[in-house]
């Protein structure tokens, strides 16, 4: 089943293009990787799937479980059970991460015609997934990320990832920052969550070092805002000693 | 000098930015309330002006007081809170205030704060944020006298603008006459960070949620270590709906 096409994608930033008619189809229950070089428009796939203000589409489609995604808010697509996971997690002073998680999991709940979650009932799902992650449940009370190294910062968004239950996820970089017990703990926490039929993940990196927990299905290589090459898991491995210029 | 002083006009500076109209009517203000708070003391004031108007208090905090003043400053046309602090050694003061301005509301927060004597502490944090037409001002004088040393004063005035209609002015003041003193001020305006609404439009809030959630962390600052900070905090969320 399809989960996500894309479909001819342009899109731009302050005016100038960055994606220039990028096409993937992922099917659910499949996990793809998307490296390529500084400037291919890696993180303009992830914003722009996640509709941040000032990612402008310029032409194409993005069709998500049958939904037009282009033409949902960022909330509604969060609703609909789109995650972006972020390669610099925002420092949001004052306002407690569990408070406002429990808010965020409740608005999605809403959106989708279900129950809220009671405080006890959010407490426990926090805690299981913060405990999957190797969290302490003290620092998700604390205010979104702030005084948080960027290992913790990447931790805290999985277990973001792990409260919210999202049906696809973006991971933009999602290992950089991370040191090697830090990745395998993220690499089973990605695992843990999204490994699932019904699921799907596309996983942002530089790095092969995170397809090592995380095996992909298919490995993509984005340069000059398109994909450019396609292949398994051996193509990451290859990237990796050949570097972007000899595989592309 | 006979008769009451007369009205002032925007060139006097603690003026500049009033509602000399709605001061008009208001005037001559009454004398300020004034507390003296006996050496080691303690006293805490929360002021919420129900209707605006011109609020004055003149605090003298004695040896090794203390004082904390909390001001959510929201209500009518023109709200006006203006203190003055005198403390002395060893003596310790906070002010925390929040004003929260829509339609074509002036809000002012004047304060002036006196070192008169060594070693006393002073922490003065003012959250604004202003929608519509509003207008909030925050004037800071911290005077540190002769022979007040060891001085440490703090003011951080901080604004926040919802519609480019909306004004803010901070002026923090320091006027120094001692040595081996510490004191910092810092204020900002501006807008609510996009990078931290679009984090949490993108976990599922709604714009007005995320905003609402943001603002009211920004104002909490003010109402840190409140004694009644959970009612100002629930009073300051009551109006910031208004202002959404």
């Amino acid at each position: 089943m399809t989960m996500l096409q894309i479909d001819n994608l342009q899109a731009e930033v302050a005016g100038k293009p960055i994606l220039k008619g990028l096409s993937l189809t992922v099917n659910a229950g499949e996990i793809h990787a998307i490296m390529g070089p500084n400037g291919a428009g890696k993180s303009t796939l992830g914003y722009t799937l996640g509709g941040r203000p000032g990612y402008a589409v310029t032409g194409g489609s993005v069709t998500f479980d049958g939904r037009d995604l282009l033409a949902l808010a960022p909330h509604e697509r969060a609703a609909a059970g789109l995650f972006l996971g972020f390669q610099y997690p925002v420092e949001i002073p004052g306002v407690s991460g569990a408070q406002f998680l429990r808010e965020a999991a409740n608005a999605q709940r809403k959106a989708r015609g279900e129950e809220p979650l009671s405080g006890g009932a959010f407490l426990k799902l926090a805690r299981e997934q913060a405990a999957l992650l190797r969290m302490d449940m003290d620092m998700l009370k604390r205010p979104v990320n702030v005084g948080f190294s960027g290992g913790e910062k990447k931790r805290a968004e999985m277990v973001q990832m792990g409260i919210l239950d999202p049906k696809f996820a973006v991971l933009d970089e999602t290992d950089s920052g991370l040191d090697i017990d830090a990745l395998r703990i993220v690499g089973e926490g990605i695992n843990a969550i999204m490994r699932r039929p019904g699921k799907a993940v596309l996983l942002i990196t530089h790095y092969q070092r995170l397809l090592d927990y995380v095996r992909p299905d298919f490995v993509h290589v984005l340069a000059g805002g398109r994909i450019v090459r396609t292949g398994g898991p051996e193509l990451a491995l290859q990237l990796e000693e050949q570097g972007y210029e000899a595989a592309a | 000098m006979t008769g009451p002083a007369p009205l002032p006009t925007r060139k006097a500076e603690a003026f500049r930015y009033a509602d000399i109209g709605a001061l008009a009517k208001l005037w001559p203000l009454p004398e300020p309330e004034s507390v003296v708070v006996p050496a080691g003391g303690s006293f805490s004031r929360a002021i919420v002006p129900d209707a605006g108007g011109v609020t004055r208090l003149a605090l003298s905090i004695g040896k090794g007081a203390k004082a904390a003043v909390h001001v959510l400053n929201c209500n009518g046309d023109y709200g006006r809170v203006e203190l003055d602090v005198t403390l002395h050694e060893s003596a310790d003061f906070t002010l925390g205030g929040a004003q929260l301005g829509a339609g074509t509301q002036t809000l002012e927060i004047v304060s002036t704060v006196s070192h008169v004597e060594p070693g006393a502490t002073s922490r003065q944090t003012v959250r604004s944020v202003l929608a519509g037409r509003a207008t909030g001002t925050c004037l800071g004088r911290v005077a540190v006298a002769r022979g007040a040393d060891g001085t440490d004063a703090a003011q951080s005035v901080r604004a926040l603008l919802l519609d480019p209609a909306a004004t803010a002015n901070a002026r923090p003041e320091l006027e120094i006459f001692a040595d081996d003193v510490k004191c910092a001020h810092g204020c900002a305006v501006g807008e609510l960070d996009a990078q931290g609404l679009f984090y949490l439009q993108s976990r599922g809030l709604p714009l007005p949620d995320a905003r609402r959630l943001m603002l009211a962390a920004f104002i909490a600052e003010a109402f840190a270590g409140a004694g009644d900070g959970e009612r100002l905090e629930r009073l300051a969320r009551e109006r910031l709906e208004a202002l959404l």
